[in-house]
């Protein structure tokens, strides 16, 4: 169920992201989301594809370090409290957040999350249990 | 095959060793008395005339050689012999200070070269082999040593020099390589790179190789051997006294068996510069014994070891030199303690990280810092920023505790610090270029 992300390390310099987005632009590999982690030295682009054995290949040939990872997808309300519901849920039952980040799409009804937390399973168990909706790599291929 | 490649030296009874090394001293010094004004001059200073050496027993009255001497000599002052008999130099890579250059007659580069194939039979070569020379042909001593040792000793030999990876490895799997000679660091990237192209250890037909011209550990040797599929020779010179092949490792890997046939060595303590006896740690001295063009006369090398006469029982008598602890040059004073980089490829190599790394000394606000950068194996990286602070700080305890002092780790991309494919430069002192005195 979960859906896989790519995860590309870089230095924290004047040119670093740009050489991951033009590889990735040279591909016409559409990216749905991303986030970047950044210390004072590294960063850590984290994205969700449309296709990501392209991307993965590309990058790979640029000589980018990289990594995929799973992570859950789950649409959630668009409106207050939306993002709540689902964080609570997690909170409530143990399950911790390492990182997330989101992003809407056109339908305008659900805004889209994608979480990183240890055990995909559970939450994903857990958040289904309780009506949410989860993302597959089909869905985001398809917005 | 043979298992030695000039067997009566090679095996001389230590009594008649010295004997040998005692009427070379004696035509060497009055050679050099007469021909180098430099080292003349350093005689008459200390009263010491030629007829005073009588034997190797005298050879500490003579006055000692330095590095500085060479540079202030540079570029002929210590040359005996008219550049006409003259057919080669060579050069040091100068990236400690001024460039030094060894001269070489035809009968200097031929004794060389006999050094360098009694290495490579050490090693368990043969004139069926096919030596692979990927060191660095030019002023740099490597390739051409061991070049001419190799075509001394029959082998077909492939002068491949440093550099263009891809191409080592096709002539080193279509001409089947089987004795590799680089240095330590390009053997190690060497396999790197075999190991993504796909090729196991048993895929070469490589047996053994031999590995010099830079520091590198016992964990080091074990990396390559276990990539490579081979056996790791380490190998002994320097430009001063001829080049590679002044000391090599036998098959029981135990020290390295110096050429006293050519070479005559001394331990000294380097504060002091008192010859120490057998056994002792202390610094290398050199006494070339029948070089032409460019004889040194108690050469002090800087490097750090202990020598042992004890029986071998491969049958070489020649003494044994440890490996090198550290080059003088090598060692670092960071805050007050002496640090060398092998401690910290050591701490590397035993948190599972491949010797990939460089070390940065700074000063900052009146206190030394080091960062050591080290490239993390492809499999350490995840999507998360605490995984590789994790790692950071382990790496860092670890080596707070192989030195005392606490350096700032920091993890870099695979394949991002460069390669060297000549030496590695593993330091970089930033408090040198502001001119502090450490």
């Amino acid at each position: 169920m979960a859906i896989k992300q790519l995860s590309v390390f870089v230095e924290n310099k004047v040119g670093s992201l740009v050489t991951v987005t033009d590889a990735i632009a040279s591909t016409g590999v559409d990216i749905r989301a991303m986030s970047m982690a950044d210390t004072q030295e590294f960063g850590i682009i984290r994205m969700i594809v449309d296709d990501i054995d392209s991307a993965k290949e590309k990058l790979t040939e640029k000589g980018l370090f990289l990594s995929v990872t799973e992570v859950v997808g789950v649409a959630v309300h668009d409106r207050p409290g939306g993002l709540d519901e689902a964080v609570k849920l997690l909170s409530d039952n143990n399950i911790n957040i390492d990182y997330l980040y989101a992003f809407i799409s056109d339908s305008k009804k659900y805004a889209y999350v994608v979480l990183r937390v240890d055990d995909n399973q559970a939450a994903e168990k857990l958040l289904s249990a309780h009506g949410l909706q989860l993302i597959t790599e089909d869905d985001i291929s398809k917005m | 095959m043979s298992r030695y490649f000039q067997r009566e030296m090679e095996t001389m009874p230590v009594e008649q060793i010295k004997e040998l090394q005692s009427e070379k001293l004696r035509i060497q010094v009055k050679y050099v008395y007469e021909n180098v004004a430099y080292y003349r001059d350093l005689m008459d200073k200390k009263g010491v005339k030629p007829e005073d050496i009588k034997g190797i027993e005298d050879l500490h009255k003579l006055p000692m050689l330095c590095k500085d001497d060479l540079r202030e000599a540079y570029p002929m002052g210590l040359l005996a012999t008219d550049l006409k008999n003259c057919v080669r130099i060579h050069s040091t890579s100068g990236t400690t200070g001024r460039r030094v250059v060894a001269y070489y007659t035809q009968n200097d580069v031929s004794l060389w070269e006999d050094c360098c194939a009694r290495a490579l039979v050490a090693a368990g070569a043969s004139n069926e082999d096919v030596c692979h020379v990927a060191y660095g042909y030019g002023l740099f001593t490597g390739g051409f040593g061991l070049n001419g040792g190799s075509q001394r000793l029959g082998c077909l030999t492939l002068p491949m020099s440093s550099g263009n990876t891809d191409r080592q490895i096709q002539f080193m799997m279509d001409l089947k390589s089987t004795i590799l000679c680089c240095t330590p660091s390009y053997a190690a990237y060497i396999g790197e790179v075999l190991k993504e192209k796909g090729y196991k250890p048993e895929d070469n037909h490589l047996k053994a190789g031999i590995f010099g011209a830079e520091a590198w550990t016992e964990e080091m040797r074990r990396d390559i051997e276990k990539n490579l599929g081979i056996k790791a020779y380490d190998i002994y010179g320097l430009t001063e006294i001829s080049g590679p092949g002044v000391a090599y490792e036998c098959e029981e890997q135990r020290g390295m068996h110096i050429n006293e046939d050519h070479f005559a060595v001394e331990v000294i303590d380097p504060e002091t510069g008192e010859t120490l006896p057998e056994g002792s740690k202390g610094e290398l001295v050199f006494t070339s014994l029948d070089k032409e063009a460019f004889p040194l006369l108690r050469y002090r090398t800087r490097d750090i070891c202990v020598l042992s006469r004890e029986k071998c029982s491969c049958g070489r008598t020649f003494i044994r030199m440890t490996k090198p602890m550290g080059r003088s040059d090598d060692m670092m004073i960071i805050k007050g303690v002496n640090v060398f980089p092998s401690q910290i490829e050591t701490v590397l190599i035993n948190e599972g990280y491949a010797p990939n790394y460089q070390i940065v000394v700074d000063r900052v606000n009146n206190s030394d810092t080091l960062d050591v950068y080290v490239e993390m194996k492809a499999e350490d990286f995840s999507d998360k920023v605490k995984d590789i602070t994790v790692k950071e700080n382990k790496l860092r305890s670890a080596i707070k505790t192989m030195l005392g002092i606490n350096p700032k780790v920091h993890l870099v991309a695979p394949k991002s610090i460069e390669r060297s494919e000549g030496k590695a430069v593993r330091v970089i002192d930033k408090r040198k270029r502001l001119g502090i005195t450490i």
